[in-house]
């Protein structure tokens, strides 16, 4: 582990771990406690595999009620908790700790209730994001948050994460399609946020879990809305000489009034990388290439087909491809949608960054990360969620060179510095976790901080929900709470009045 | 009583410390076109955010505006029509139903209540448009949250934590919000003479279909001739609205007319008097009497609201509205509220949450404008509300009476204790 340090195991919870354990027995009978070092190896990282640590034991529940039962018990016992869904998360936000429980969710894995007068779904969190639309697409509807890890990752994990995908340029996040869970706090206390109404009562809460990484609340179910499959879906393939162009390019669309469905750039070694694995029939010449989609009634997308061709012309685009049929459209997309495991067959080990830039900074950004790239020795490859400016840099390197990993850290590290100068912000969708908690100061000073640990206070003042993920250093909430009015009274502010 | 007029951040931060220092509560107001609404607030001095303007980013191509939070909203949205983009969620506009003037309201009030109007489901609220923040918490502290780009997961959402808290948690300073571009053209077919029950099976029909309905409301025959200088009057009107791209909202609303062929006599409204409709429907001008009798927003599940009302019906004398896309009901009542009754059958019907939104002094002082919460749920917005504004100083009352939040916040702490020792 490079030089990430995990908040200090409790000696008492591990000292206690045979009698936690039997607890827990007790609390989830049958198959649902796993406490063997070699049943639990699994368990030990998340997607982002570099980091690993066995946790205490790990648990998985099936009921709400086994789930208050053991947030309550954990926090009477002082004994931390880090719930997991299927483990995808780019950022280490499931790592276990060694001193923590692993709550694992996937054995509440059904869909509780399909409305499609109402157009939504209550799902268990352990649901797949996919495991929705294949529920619904009999009907012609889909869920429409799609991250490309969406054959695995959970309903639940999604919320925890606000994911998106390639489609949220049109459709909305994560935040933007759930309309209601149902949680259960460290406390044991269970609490419902909204459900299939809009907006729930009260503070938004349900938009603050969004994204919160597991550290508020055990999500136990969710309700999304579903929209209706658009009619059809065409895509183009335009490739230009240059990134600026391209870039110039997906602005132009949108100051045209054009919201693509999706629309993604990938650089140069991008594209030779995808081309050389999957043979999309991508222009290896090219520097910068844009797949756009169109979707929705055929007459549409027909119309603003050629509107998109006429715009990347105007921009120098070298070749433009429109695709005729369903199965050339797949072939567009299937180069994107592999490109992390292409960037696998050139590199023996590559690391996934998440900027995200106000899009005009792109030609800057690459840029930098050109110049990054030469300072560090490592190559780098751009995938691109093109229309909302979110990046996703491939830095190559070997884990068996001694060092390399350091580098490549430290290289993505220096990559987010650059989104952060230029207006952007640390991560647009895989979120924070262990990864870039200690850049978190880099965006925030720590008064903005405390503002968010006090969010964490008002739902989980021990700090046992998933500690050492998001904040760079816990604050005591006691010591956060207190008060500091000005001893004597302030003069009256010199402010205008009536 | 003094009335604060900032025009600077740091302004807000001395006045929200000295009334910290001098435990004297701040009632946070905008224009103050929203100020009935809620529990009259118990402050002696006022913060007037009006003096706060300025549009300080406008970026059209990267579909960004950030603002003081005093500016006009009104002013903020010319800006975005004059390059053809607006905010997609379509903020309501409160001041007829309230009896204040039209067109007034400022930006940082619009994620305050969260407006939204008859495209929400489709295009989200203002808390779905939100991307960044800057405020003065209740504690004096001047704090930032999110940034000026659409995808942004670092750190908790505190920009979303503002919208719906009407000046509770924070005095927001700044702004930062999503723009869109605006539809080209839009249409509206309406389904003329039906009831309420078979309106809804039409909105049903209609919303699950690829048209891509974006708005979708009923007006009973009572309250046809609201809206639009009475250009639907005479028939219930069942509207929905299509928008988009002119060849393709021709071929939508083609579409709809075979799916609805049997429904009913159907009437195609173009362009300018579609937008006339739905202003008036988002602003619920149908109640815009310039009365004070007892309106509802009630946030339900589209299917079943129908029913909610005849059941209402059954009970007393009731008008009433469906805003299906804003995912509202709107009711009109005509003195008594009838708190209890009204939210025990949204609850009956699938469950929301109803907010009464118009009512007299006397009624909002006595009754829970805002929908009551359950027991844990309470004691958690009361912990939260704690953590930011913990001497009370923010718009005290606002959300809930003096009173009562301190009696919510133990109570409440109770009854989560009982409540999880029974599932243990
Ligand atoms: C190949 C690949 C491609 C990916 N592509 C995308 C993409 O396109 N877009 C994108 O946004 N992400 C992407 N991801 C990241 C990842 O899939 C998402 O973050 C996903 O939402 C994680 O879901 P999960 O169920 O695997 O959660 P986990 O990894 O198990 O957990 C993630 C976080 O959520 C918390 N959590 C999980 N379940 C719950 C629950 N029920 N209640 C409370 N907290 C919970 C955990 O504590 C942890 O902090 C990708 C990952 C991989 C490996």
């Amino acid at each position: 582990m490079s030089g990430l340090a995990m908040p200090k195991p409790d000696a008492d919870t591990i000292r206690r771990r045979a009698e936690i354990v039997a607890d827990m027995r007790i609390i989830v009978p049958g198959e649902g406690v796993v406490d063997t070092v070699n049943e639990m190896r699994v368990f030990e990282s998340d997607g982002l595999t570099a980091y690993r640590q066995l946790p205490l034991v790990v648990v998985l529940p099936e009921t709400v009620a086994q789930v208050s039962r053991i947030l309550k018990y954990c926090n009477e016992r002082n004994v931390r908790v880090v719930p997991r869904g299927s483990g995808t998360s780019l950022s280490g936000g499931a790592l276990p700790l060694e001193d923590a429980v692993l709550l694992v969710m996937s054995r509440f894995n059904r869909i509780l209730e399909i409305d499609y007068p109402n157009r939504t779904v209550v799902a268990q969190p352990g649901v797949t994001n996919l495991g929705i639309t294949n529920a619904v697409e009999g009907e012609g509807f889909y869920y429409a948050p799609d991250p490309s890890s969406q054959i695995a990752c959970s309903i639940g994990g999604n919320v925890a994460e606000n994911s998106g995908g390639v489609h949220c340029l049109k459709y909305g996040l994560t935040a933007n399609n759930v309309l209601g869970i149902e949680m259960v706090l460290m406390n044991g206390d269970v609490v419902r946020l909204g459900g299939k109404h809009l907006d729930s009562e009260g503070y938004d809460l349900l938009g603050v879990m969004t994204g919160s990484e597991g550290l508020l609340g055990v999500v136990t179910e969710v309700t999304v809305r579903i929209l209706k499959k658009p009619e059809t879906a065409r895509a183009l393939l335009i490739g230009f000489p240059s990134s600026e162009q391209a870039g110039q390019c997906v602005a132009d669309i949108i100051g045209a009034g054009i919201i693509p469905g999706g629309m993604e750039m990938m650089d140069g070694p991008a594209i030779r990388a995808a081309e050389d694995f999957v043979h999309a029939g991508y222009p290896l010449e090219c520097e910068a290439l844009l797949i756009v989609e169109l979707d929705g009634p055929g007459v549409e997308v027909d119309h603003l087909i050629g509107r998109v061709e006429a715009i990347g012309n105007r921009n120098g685009a070298t070749t433009c491809r429109i695709s005729q049929s369903e199965q050339e459209r797949l072939t567009f997309w299937a180069g994107r949608k592999a490109a992390f495991p292409a960037v696998g067959r050139i590199s023996p080990d590559y690391y996934c960054m998440d900027g995200t830039i106000p899009r005009k900074e792109l030609p800057k950004v690459l840029h930098g990360m050109r110049e990054l790239s030469e300072k560090y020795g490592l190559g780098v490859a751009n995938v691109f969620h093109a229309g909302d400016g979110n990046l996703h840099p491939l830095i190559l390197y070997d884990a068996n060179i001694p060092g390399e990993l350091d580098k490549a850290e430290q290289f993505g590290a220096d990559i987010l510095r650059l989104c952060v100068r230029v207006g952007g912000v640390l991560t647009g969708e895989h979120g924070v976790g262990v990864e870039k908690r200690d850049l978190m100061p880099e965006m925030f000073n720590q008064i903005d901080l405390d503002q968010q640990m006090r969010v964490k206070c008002a739902f989980d003042p021990n700090h046992l929900l998933n500690p050492g993920k998001v904040f760079p250093q816990l604050r005591r909430c006691a010591e956060l709470g207190r008060m500091h009015i000005h001893g004597g009274k302030l003069p009256f502010p010199d402010i205008p009045r009536f | 009583m003094t009335t604060f007029t900032p025009t600077a951040s740091e302004e807000v931060q001395s006045a929200v410390q000295w009334a910290l220092a001098e435990d004297a509560p701040l009632e946070i107001v905008g224009h103050g076109s929203k100020r009935a609404i809620g529990h009259p607030v118990q402050a002696a001095h006022t913060l007037d955010l009006s003096g706060l303007t300025g549009v300080t980013l406008y970026e059209p191509e990267e579909l960004v505006l950030s603002a003081k939070a005093g500016t006009p909203l009104a002013e903020i949205e010319a800006m975005l029509a004059a390059r053809g983009q607006q905010f997609a969620f379509e903020p309501m506009d409160y001041g007829p139903l309230l009896g204040q003037p039209a067109g007034r309201g400022t930006i940082g009030g619009v994620l305050a209540a969260n407006l939204s109007g008859p495209r929400r489901l489709k295009a989200g609220a203002a808390r779905d448009h939100i991307l960044g923040i800057s405020a003065v918490s209740g504690r004096g502290e001047a704090f930032k949250s999110g940034g000026r780009v659409v995808k942004n997961v670092t750190g908790y959402d505190l920009s979303k934590g503002m919208a719906g808290s009407w000046g509770t948690l924070a005095v927001l300073t700044d702004v930062t919000f999503k723009v869109l571009p605006a539809a080209e053209t839009e249409t509206t077919l309406a389904i003329r003479g039906l009831y309420d029950e078979d309106a809804a099976a039409a909105m049903a029909l209609a919303m699950g279909c690829s048209a891509e309905v974006s708005s979708a409301a009923h007006l009973p025959e009572n309250l046809s001739s609201t809206v639009a200088d009475g250009a639907l009057a005479g028939e219930s009107a069942t509207l929905l609205r299509i928008e988009g791209f002119g060849p393709s909202v021709a071929y939508r609303i083609e579409h709809l007319k075979q799916l609805l062929r049997n429904a009913g006599r159907l009437d195609e409204i173009a362009e300018n008097m579609s937008r006339a409709i739905w202003r008036d429907i988002r602003d619920c001008m149908p109640f815009a009497d310039g009365t004070e009798r007892p309106v509802w927003r009630i946030s339900m599940a589209p299917a079943d609201t129908h029913r909610m009302v005849l059941a209402l019906r059954m009970e007393m004398a009731a008008d009433a509205f469906y805003d299906w896309q804003g995912g509202l009901v709107w009711l009109r009542l005509e003195t008594d509220p009838e708190a209890d009754l009204v939210r025990q059958l949204v609850r009956k019907f699938g469950g929301g949450h109803a907010t009464l939104v118009r009512a007299n002094q006397a009624w909002r002082a006595a009754l829970p404008v805002f929908q009551p919460q359950p027991g844990p749920l309470a004691a958690l917005s009361a912990r939260l509300k704690n953590e930011f504004d913990p001497k009370g100083i923010l718009n005290p009352g606002r959300m809930a009476p003096v009173e009562r939040s301190a009696s919510v916040l133990t109570s409440g702490l109770t009854l989560s204790a009982s409540e999880s020792e029974g599932i243990s």
